[in-house]
């Protein structure tokens, strides 16, 4: 799947029991798949932000967009240009440090692979660790691809959440302004 | 003082004005029974709860008020499924209340449960499981005006049977409190002045513009303003399904129905057409035929309250998110403003002549029958047509009667048609005409019905006999599923599956008669007048005219499924002259 196809829809709803039903409803009538899903109250009370991704061709995606924003409870919708947004997710990994069938110790290699993708260790067993990585999607990709060599016992990763860039003028008053 | 969910449930009906509800109880929804004895409220106890939205839909329909459906929970609920459907396809102001099990059992899969409000999510414009007594009002008024408003639709609120029972303070919210505790519903309804004024000029300056009339001018309430602009600018209308009766039949500028079975002027027009002036119409499959070759030289404007309907079918050259009636009325404004301003119309002479001479060539016919043959359906329905008293609202079921009723009826005042075209329900027309002749009392109702629609809701002519909503029922009765019989004889080498029902059964007329209907049938053509005339005489109960006609009589005009709109199929009679449409 290329990243080009992704496509990262923000969609501020009103927070209540079966909006997110309804949202994923519109997707799946067209048996179009949603990769990934994160859902949180955002910084208004009684609202919630839900960020998307879908792989679907743009003609269809305008006609879901105009239909979501049909919904009641649905207050706005963005679509994110990746190149025009900030990207983050979390991942937490448990590895298997006892090494593939038992033989070797794997521990030294995976923690220094948590060093250099600047991770963390949350949890150490005897025979597996479980570490965490905060990041840009495509570092969390290259990170699971290189763990997954030593063998993952169990995986999840919350989704991508997202927010438009600042351009640079406004972040560079804010700067300025700080400075001041 | 405090009163129960179900009492605050009951005044809140009649604080949105309700006169009247369809349902049928039972046991979650038993709470909300008791205060409507005491209520102004007349509720018309159904023999099926499909019946009691159908009912409500047809009352919708006539009235342009919702129209409220009650029932209750499980079995009831998903009886109601097929209505909302059918609402939320043709736009249909509707609210439904369903009981649900008390809250502590919900999820249990406790007796007559289901997930009411997870079954009607895309069934509905919007739906609401209420779990407390107190937001039993703000429910409610937000499950009216979301249906009433925008492009209206049916609503749903599952009412949890404790919560019908339990003790809350009365408060009826304002439209304030209403608007603000609905914060991602606004319906736009003005359009944009620009796309106004440019919609304007791209109308004086087309040669060959047509106005595709659709259901949002009923919805709208905008019959009067497309008038006017059809006579400000002289452009011939064309009516869809849902819109017949929205400009009258005997206008001169009217060309009836295109589509699927639309004449074949009014499917030409619009395929020849430089400017479609769009008007609450949604280009559905049955409209365009093969996209690609719909209308290939038109530009578009396209006038839609809904914005998920700009550009969904077809590009819009000018999209207009907004009222039908109230961009029409500006259009119009545009118009004159222009006109006043020295710019001129261009000349439609030339088109106007086109049409004048397909209207000429092709209007609607069919074979009528020899001596002793069987009755030709098109000839029960010129009568009907021809007897029925002024004013008279024409309801059909889904199939050939439904399109010959639009057809051959004259349409010459809006909300005088009633049929299901978005779902193609079977079995809409007799609840359907029930609820239409409850919203229109002085009005006569004639449901149309083929019998295989017919066998599916009749059992409701009980609740009309009850309930003395003297309707009128015209079987065009050939045995057959008529529309499936068709398309297997055109399309299927004549091989017809499943497709026969039965001559002998039932006996529609003694099956009439024991509903309390005064039964009569008809098999040659001499009787046809009298027993017309006999039905329209009854006023004191409702009547079943069982019309023996032809099987083989076939729907023409015909854009089969996957053909372009130029390839319309011509009754036998024309074909040797298609080549003059063009």
């Amino acid at each position: 799947m290329s990243a080009t196809q992704h496509h990262i829809l923000s969609v501020l709803v009103q927070n209540r029991p079966g909006v997110l039903a309804r949202v994923a409803g519109l997707f799946a009538r067209r048996d179009f798949n949603i990769y990934s899903l994160a859902v949180a109250p955002a910084e208004e009370e009684g609202f919630s932000r839900i960020t998307v991704v879908v792989d679907v061709a743009s003609t269809p995606l305008e006609q879901i967009t105009k239909q979501l924003f049909k919904l009641i409870e649905v207050v706005k919708i963005t679509e994110l240009d990746p190149r025009q947004s900030v990207e983050r997710e979390l991942l937490m990994a448990t590895v298997r440090t006892s090494g593939v069938g038992g033989g070797g110790d794997n521990r030294g290699a995976v923690v220094e692979l948590v060093d250099i993708f600047e991770g963390k260790i949350v949890a150490v067993g005897a025979e597996a660790v479980t570490v965490s990585l905060e990041g840009h999607p495509d570092k969390l990709d290259d990170f699971e691809d290189l763990l997954s060599g030593y063998g993952i016992a169990e995986l999840q990763r919350t989704g991508r959440i997202a927010l438009p860039k600042l351009d640079r003028e406004a972040r560079l008053r804010a700067v300025k302004g700080k400075a001041g | 003082m405090k009163i129960t969910g179900a009492q605050a449930l009951i005044r809140a009906l009649e604080m949105e004005g309700v006169e009247v509800m369809f349902g049928l109880p039972g046991g979650c929804i038993l709470p909300a029974y008791d205060p409507l004895l005491d209520s102004s409220i007349r509720h018309i106890l159904v023999r099926h709860e499909q019946g009691a939205g159908h009912m409500a839909e047809g009352y919708a329909h006539v009235t342009g008020r919702p129209g409220v459906a009650m029932v209750t929970s499980g079995p009831a609920a998903t009886n109601m499924v097929t209505p909302l459907m059918d609402a939320y396809m043709d736009s249909i102001p509707m609210v439904v209340i369903t009981g649900q099990v008390p809250t502590w059992a919900i999820g249990t899969d406790a007796f007559q449960e289901c997930d009411t409000v997870g079954i009607t999510r895309s069934t509905t414009k919007h739906n609401e499981l209420i779990m407390r007594a107190e937001d039993v009002p703000m429910a409610v008024r937000q499950a009216f005006h979301v249906a009433t408003t925008g492009r209206p639709g049916p609503t749903l609120i599952d009412v949890p049977k404790d919560v019908l029972q339990n003790k809350m303070d009365w408060h009826w919210p304002s439209d304030a409190e209403v608007i603000d505790s609905l914060p991602g519903y606004r319906p736009n309804v003005k359009g944009h002045p620009r796309m106004i004024k440019e919609a304007a000029k791209l109308i004086l300056a087309s040669e060959r513009p047509i106005i595709y009339a659709g259901g949002g001018i009923l919805k709208a309430r905008a019959a009067e303003a497309l008038r006017e602009l059809a006579e400000l600018t002289g452009i011939h209308v064309v009516t869809t399904l849902m819109a017949r009766g929205a400009f009258p039949d005997d206008h001169p500028l009217c060309l009836g129905m295109p589509g699927m079975h639309g004449n074949a002027t009014a499917i030409t027009a619009m395929q020849k057409s430089d400017l479609l002036i769009t008007l609450g119409a949604r280009f559905d499959d049955r409209i365009t035929g093969t996209v690609p070759t719909f209308a290939p030289e038109a530009k578009v404007i396209h006038v839609d309250i809904d914005p998920a309907e700009q550009g969904k079918v077809r590009k819009p050259d000018v999209p207009i998110v907004g009222d039908a009636k109230y961009v029409t009325q500006e259009i119009i404004k545009a118009i004159k403003d222009l006109l006043q301003g020295g710019a001129t119309q261009a000349d439609i002479g030339a088109w106007k002549s086109r049409i004048s001479g397909w209207r000429e060539q092709f209007p609607l016919s069919y074979e009528p029958s020899e001596p002793g043959e069987a009755l030709k359906p098109q000839f029960c329905l010129e009568k009907l047509r021809d007897s029925a008293p002024e004013g008279t609202i024409l309801v059909s079921g889904v199939g050939q009667h439904q399109m010959w009723s639009s057809q051959y009826w004259k349409f010459n005042e809006p909300y005088t048609w009633v049929n299901s075209g978005g779902l193609g329900t079977m079995g809409f027309s007799v609840p359907a005409a029930i609820g239409a002749k409850v919203g229109r009392p002085d009005r006569t109702v004639w449901a149309v019905d083929g019998d295989g629609c017919f066998q599916m809701t009749a059992q409701e002519l009980v609740t009309a006999s009850v309930e003395r909503i003297p309707v009128k029922v015209a079987i065009l009765n050939n045995s057959y599923l008529g529309m499936v019989r068709q398309w297997q004889e055109m399309f299927y080498e004549e091989r017809y599956s499943e497709v026969y029902l039965s001559p002998e059964l039932p006996n529609f007329v003694q099956w009439a008669e024991a509903m309390g209907c005064v039964g009569i049938r008809v098999d040659s053509p001499e009787e046809v007048q009298p027993a017309i005339d006999k039905a329209n005489s009854i006023d004191d109960r409702p009547v079943v005219v069982d019309f023996r006609v032809d099987a083989r009589e076939k729907v023409f005009p015909m854009v089969p499924a996957g053909f372009s709109n130029d390839d319309v199929l011509l009754p036998a009679s024309q074909n040797d002259r298609r080549s003059a449409l063009k």
